[in-house]
C-alpha cells in the first residue's frame, strides 16, 4: 500500500512539474541572460563609483607621473594621484612574471601532451589541477614567510619581498593555466599532421616544432593571453609578495601593483571621498584591460575549434 | 691489417643520431620543467605541515581563536569560511545551473547566446579584486547589505558564477543527442526531457562544478576583503548553538583565508607555528575539496555506458 502511495505522490510530483513549465521556461530564460545582467552591473557599479571623479582626473599625470599621495602629510597640499609607478608594477611583474611561466609551461605542455603516456601523463595532469586549486592567499604566504628569506639568502639582497619573489609566485600562479590551454591546443591538432611528420622521417622534437608548433599556435597564443590576464588580476600573492612601494624598481627592488594598492588602500577611505573613487579608477582600468584580454583570447580560442571541427 | 668493416646499411648515420640525441635533449629538459613545477610546490606543502605541526590538533580546530589569533585555534574563521561557502552556493547554484541549461538546452544560435557566452568568459576574467569594488558599490553600498556575511556571499557568488555555468553546459553537451531524440519521440516536452532524461545523466558531472565552486570560494580573500570580513568578532560561543552558528547573514564573520592574512601580514610578534597551522588548514581543506572532485570525474568516466 505504502508503495502504491509514494508513487501516486511522485505522479502527482511530475504532473505538477510539467504544468510548470511556462513558468520553469521563464526561469531557465532568465537565469541564462543573468550573466550578461552581471557583467553589465559590474561595470555600471564600478563606472557609477568612479563617476564624480571621472570628468576632474588629470589622466597626463594619472598615467605619466608617479606621485600617488592620497593623503598628504602636509594639510595644506592637495592630494596627487600620479599612478605610472603603480601602474609600471603591474606591468613588470606581468613581465616577469610571463618570462618564467610561458617557457615552463609550454615545455610542460609539451611533455605532457607529447611525451607522457599512461600513469604518468594521468598523475601529471592531476598534479596540474591541483596546482590550479591553490588559492592566491596561499602563493601570498608561501612568498611573504618561505620565499622571501630564501631569496635574501640566495642573492644576497636586503628585501625579500620584491618585484622577483611577486612574479615568482604569479607565474606559479598562472602555470597550471597555460599548461591545461597549450595542451588542449597541442591535443587540437589532428593525429594526421603527427603521422605525416614522423613518415618523413622527422625527429618527434623536430615534429614538435617544425609542425605541432605552427598548427597550434592561435592556442598557443591564447594560453600566453590568459596567462597575462591571471598575472595583471592577481591580487593577494602580488599584495603580499612585491614590497608595495611604487617605485620604477628593478629585479630586487620594492613595487607596488595596481590590485595592490586597491586592496591595500580601501580600507583607509571613507565611502565616496576623492580617494575611494581614484581607487574605482584604478579598477576600471584594470577591468577593461582583464575583459579586452578574456574576450579576444576567448575568440581566437573558438577560431581554433572551427578550424581543426 | 683488416679491411675496413663495410658499413651496415641500417646503421644510423650521424644526421640521424644528431636528430635522436636533440630529441632526447628536449625531451628531458621537457621532463624537468614538468618536474620544476611540481617538486618545488609539493616541497613547499611539506614544509607547511612539518612547520604547523605543533599546534595541527584537534582541539586547534575547535578553539576559539585568542587575542589576535596570536593562541587558541581557529573555531570560528573556520566557521566563517563554511558559511559563506554554504551561503554563496545557495546563491549561485540555482542561477548557475539553469543558466548552463539554458545555454546547452535552450539557447537558439544567434548573436544573443553568443553574447551570453563572451559574458561568461568576461564573469571569469574580471580581476577578483574588482569583484570586490563591485561587492562595495552594488552590494555594501547600494542595497544597504553594510558589510556583511551574506554581501561576502553575494560577492563570491557572481564570481563564480562561471565555473558552475561552464561545468553544468560540458556535463549536458556529454549526454548523446539520441538520448534526447529518443524521448521527444515519446511524445516529451522540452522541460519533461530535460528534466526525465538530461539531468539524471549529467548529475555528477554537474556535482564537480559545484564542488569546484566551493573550493574557489573557501580559498578566495580579495573578494571578502571589503565586503564583510572581519580580523576578530566578539562572540560568545559557550552554547552549544551559537558555537555552531555563530554568524547571521549580516553579521561580519572571521573566515580562514582572511584569518591567514591578518596573521601572516598584520600582527608583530605572531608565533611561527600559528601562521602556519591556519595556512596548512586552508591548503588540506583546498586540496582535499579538489580531490573529490577529481576522483568523482574519474569515477564517472569509468562508468559512462555511452
Amino acid at each position: 500500500m505504502a508503495d502504491g502511495k509514494t508513487s501516486s505522490i511522485r505522479a502527482l510530483g511530475s504532473r505538477l512539474l510539467d504544468r510548470a513549465e511556462p513558468l520553469i521556461k521563464g526561469v531557465i530564460y532568465v537565469s541564462g541572460w543573468s550573466s550578461i545582467l552581471f557583467v553589465a552591473a559590474i561595470f555600471f557599479f564600478i563606472f557609477k563609483e568612479a563617476a564624480p571623479v571621472l570628468s576632474s582626473v588629470d589622466w597626463g599625470s594619472f598615467f605619466f607621473e608617479n606621485r600617488w599621495i592620497p593623503n598628504p602629510a602636509d594639510e595644506n597640499k592637495a592630494p596627487s594621484y600620479g599612478a605610472a609607478g603603480i601602474i609600471y608594477g603591474t606591468f613588470a611583474i606581468t613581465v616577469v612574471s610571463m618570462l618564467i611561466a610561458m617557457p615552463l609551461g609550454l615545455a610542460a605542455a609539451v611533455y605532457i601532451s607529447e611525451f607522457a603516456t599512461g600513469k604518468t601523463k594521468e598523475i601529471l595532469k592531476i598534479l596540474v589541477e591541483l596546482l590550479a586549486a591553490i588559492p592566491s592567499i596561499i602563493w601570498g604566504f608561501i612568498g611573504l614567510v618561505i620565499m622571501s628569506p630564501i631569496i635574501q639568502w640566495v642573492f644576497g639582497v636586503e628585501v625579500g619581498v620584491n618585484l622577483f619573489n611577486a612574479s615568482l609566485m604569479v607565474a606559479f600562479m598562472a602555470i597550471p593555466l597555460i599548461v591545461s590551454i597549450s595542451e588542449d591546443s597541442l591535443r587540437a591538432v589532428p593525429d594526421s599532421y603527427r603521422e605525416a611528420a614522423l613518415a618523413l622521417g622527422a625527429s618527434r622534437w623536430e615534429m614538435i616544432y617544425r609542425v605541432l608548433f605552427p598548427a597550434a599556435k592561435n592556442g598557443l597564443l591564447a594560453a600566453a593571453m590568459l596567462g597575462v590576464g591571471r598575472a595583471v588580476g592577481e591580487t593577494m600573492a602580488v599584495w603580499m609578495a612585491s614590497g608595495g612601494t611604487e617605485q620604477f624598481g628593478l629585479l630586487f627592488d620594492r613595487v607596488k601593483a595596481m590590485t595592490a594598492t586597491i586592496a591595500s588602500e580601501m580600507k583607509d577611505t571613507a565611502h565616496g571621498d576623492e580617494h575611494y573613487q581614484m581607487l574605482f579608477v584604478i579598477g576600471i582600468v584594470l577591468l577593461i584591460i582583464c575583459v579586452i584580454i578574456n574576450v579576444l583570447s576567448d575568440l581566437v580560442i573558438k577560431g581554433v575549434k572551427k578550424k581543426h571541427s | 691489417m683488416a679491411a675496413p668493416r663495410a658499413q651496415h646499411p641500417f646503421t644510423a648515420s650521424s644526421h640521424e643520431r644528431t636528430k635522436l640525441f636533440r630529441e632526447k635533449v628536449a625531451r628531458n629538459l621537457m621532463l624537468v620543467a614538468a618536474l620544476a613545477l611540481i617538486v618545488p610546490v609539493l616541497a613547499i606543502i611539506v614544509y607547511l605541515f612539518y612547520k604547523a605541526s605543533p599546534v595541527l590538533s584537534f582541539s586547534y580546530i575547535i578553539d576559539d581563536p585568542g587575542p589576535m589569533g596570536k593562541s587558541g585555534g581557529i573555531w570560528l574563521p573556520l566557521m566563517g569560511t563554511f558559511y559563506l561557502v554554504l551561503t554563496s552556493l545557495f546563491i549561485v547554484a540555482p542561477i548557475g545551473i539553469l543558466a548552463g541549461i539554458y545555454l546547452n538546452e535552450y539557447a537558439p544560435d544567434n548573436w544573443l547566446t553568443r553574447a551570453i557566452g563572451m559574458a561568461v568568459t568576461s564573469l571569469a576574467g574580471v580581476p577578483s579584486i574588482v569583484h570586490a569594488m563591485f561587492g562595495v558599490g552594488a552590494f555594501v553600498a547600494f542595497m544597504k547589505m553594510g558589510e556583511s556575511l551574506i554581501a561576502a556571499a553575494c560577492t563570491i557568488a557572481v564570481m563564480t558564477i562561471p565555473v558552475i555555468v561552464t561545468a553544468t553546459r560540458e556535463a549536458l553537451a556529454a549526454v548523446p543527442m539520441s538520448f534526447r531524440e529518443a524521448c521527444w519521440n515519446m511524445g516529451a516536452t522540452k522541460w519533461q526531457t530535460t528534466r526525465t532524461i538530461v539531468l539524471p545523466n549529467s548529475v555528477s558531472g554537474i556535482l564537480t562544478g559545484v564542488i569546484l565552486e566551493v573550493s574557489r570560494a573557501a580559498g578566495e580573500t580579495a573578494p571578502i576583503l571589503f565586503t564583510g570580513a572581519a580580523a576578530s568578532v566578539a562572540i560568545n560561543t559557550s552554547s552549544l548553538d551559537r558555537k555552531l552558528v555563530p554568524y547571521d547573514l549580516d553579521d561580519k564573520f572571521m573566515a580562514l583565508s582572511y584569518h591567514l592574512y591578518m596573521v601572516a601580514d598584520k600582527i608583530a610578534g605572531m608565533p611561527e607555528e600559528m601562521k602556519f597551522g591556519v595556512a596548512a588548514v586552508l591548503i588540506a581543506l583546498i586540496l582535499s575539496i579538489n580531490s573529490v572532485s577529481i576522483a568523482l570525474r574519474s569515477w564517472l568516466r569509468s562508468r559512462k555506458k555511452w
